[in-house]
């Protein structure tokens, strides 16, 4: 009941937010910042969580694969495939529910105990189109860039393996992450982020919408944001890889 | 003008509001009091809207709000200041960009002209002008208090609501915003409203009085006339204090 009742609640939430804005110029003053908050202030924990799971995942692949009949480019192209189907969009998708979705739940449920969003509805404007729509389009645009930035430098991160340990040599790397290479994985990849992207956004403001109470009663909703969000990537991972890729 | 006809409001089946009739009056401060849990906060909200009634009228100068829809309420909405008990102002924005806000979202006017209306309005509200450039945090709760008056007015509404505007203040800032409040009201002959428990501000600019009481509207009158009224409830109310009983047997 409780999850009909919420899912009703965030179609007609969602119905509000996609209309168009009471005035363009405060959305193209507000959209900036979400770019610069949402995206550009997410390349750190990208770049460095890309670096050393690719770094890690060829270690790992190498150090399982060790049988002969196997080819030498195995562990490349195992790294590549896994970050670019997987890693560069679900695994990064999740983590980023973590730090972009609190921060959008916890930000919106603050102006809403704070009685910010009252004031803004009741000066006549819609508070959800004016605050969650350039939250929702400035992530979903930015995720293809992190999705890119992530998978080059997992890609990478494999290539210093090599580089820095003796457990491979670079060449044989550098075949496998070439070999057999299906464009069609990095569209897949960037597809599927970018709706992952909505789930995290629209429902980090759905829960930080809907808050009341105090401090403690936006914490939850920043918890439940995170969690409901990561719940809902898993389960539309699963659908979109049997629409894609079946 | 606005006109509250039979108004009724309940949650999960507790009725809140019964049957409020009542009258608030243009260039008047129309002040609702009760005690805590009496519906008077509730009372302000389904007038402003932002709580659905189960029955009855809530007329904007004949215009009736239940039966408005959402652009339409939207609209009448950019008439209506409010200030809020907490000033809700913007965190993120300046003192100058919060009373700018709703002249960026409503009003064509220049820069320039936005500027100068901000200013004028914060002028009014006596702001220091050194803290225009200053975040809402950065600023005393009557600072914040004032700001978020100059906000209310940037429009020049028809109709102003303040929610416990003397919360968290001290005596002497809570007077200061008072007659801010009443002066403001005079002299844009504004239609306002003002929730309040406090009694000073009662006593100080009280011009039409509405006691609610255990959602019902048990009196209606002015600071005057409040002195001379039978009605326990309101007299428990009003003169719970020492210094007020003393007050009303003066002025008896």
């Amino acid at each position: 009941m409780s999850l009909l009742n919420d899912t009703g609640k965030y179609i007609l939430l969602m119905k509000r937010v996609f209309v168009k804005p009471d005035r363009w110029k405060m959305f193209f003053r507000q959209f900036p910042k979400e770019l610069e908050k949402l995206g550009l202030q997410s390349l750190p924990i990208v770049a460095i969580i890309s670096v050393f799971i690719g770094f890690i995942m060829t270690m790992q692949t190498k150090l399982n694969t060790s049988n002969p009949l196997l080819p030498v480019y195995t562990t490349g192209l195992v790294t590549r495939d896994t970050l670019l189907l997987e890693f560069s969009s679900t695994i990064l998708c999740l983590i980023l529910a973590g730090k972009v979705g609190s921060n959008i739940a916890s930000e919106i449920g603050t102006m809403r105990i704070t009685e910010q969003i009252d004031a803004l509805e009741i000066m006549g404007v819609n508070s959800a189109n004016y605050l969650i729509l350039p939250k929702i389009i400035a992530f979903v645009l930015m995720m293809p860039f992190l999705v890119i930035f992530s998978m080059a430098l997992g890609i990478g991160g494999g290539y210093f393996v090599g580089v820095l340990t003796n457990i491979m040599t670079t060449g044989d790397y550098l075949v496998g992450i070439q070999y057999a290479f299906i464009p069609y994985y990095v569209f897949y990849s960037i597809l599927k982020s970018m709706l992952f992207a909505f789930l995290i956004s629209s429902v980090a403001a759905y829960y930080g919408y809907y808050s009341y109470g105090g401090a403690l009663d936006v914490g939850k909703s920043s918890t439940n944001a995170v969690v409901n969000g990561s719940i809902l990537i898993l389960f539309f991972n699963i659908l979109i890889t049997k629409i894609m890729l079946n | 003008m606005i006109e509250v006809k039979n108004i009724d409001k309940s949650f999960d089946g507790n009725q809140v509001l019964k049957n409020v009739s009542a009258v608030f009056e243009t260039g008047k401060t129309n002040m609702i009091i009760g005690a805590s849990g009496s519906g008077k906060t509730v009372l302000m909200k389904s007038v402003i809207g932002l709580h659905r009634i189960d029955g009855g009228r809530i007329e904007y100068d004949g215009r009736n709000l239940p039966d408005m829809r959402m652009s339409d309420i939207r609209i009448l909405r950019r008439e209506v200041g409010m200030l809020f008990q907490g000033s809700a102002l913007f965190d993120s924005v300046s003192v100058l960009e919060n009373v700018m806000y709703p002249l960026e979202m409503f009003s064509d006017s220049t820069k320039e002209e936005m500027i100068d209306r901000a200013y004028f309005c914060l002028m009014r509200v006596d702001l220091d002008e050194k803290a225009f450039g200053l975040a809402p945090s950065e600023i005393s709760g009557g600072m914040q208090k004032r700001v978020a008056i100059a906000r209310a007015i940037a429009l020049q509404p028809k109709y102003l609501f303040c929610d416990e505007p003397n919360s968290g203040l001290d005596p002497k800032t809570s007077l200061i915003i008072d007659r801010l409040i009443s002066e403001i009201t005079h002299e844009f002959d504004i239609t306002t409203i003002i929730n309040s428990h406090d009694m000073n501000s009662v006593m100080e600019i009280g011009e039409n009085i509405i006691f609610i009481e255990q959602g019902e509207m048990a009196w209606q009158g002015n600071k005057n006339d409040i002195f001379h009224v039978d009605n326990e409830a309101l007299n428990n109310f009003v003169f719970a204090s020492e210094l007020y009983k003393q007050v009303k047997k003066a002025n008896q």
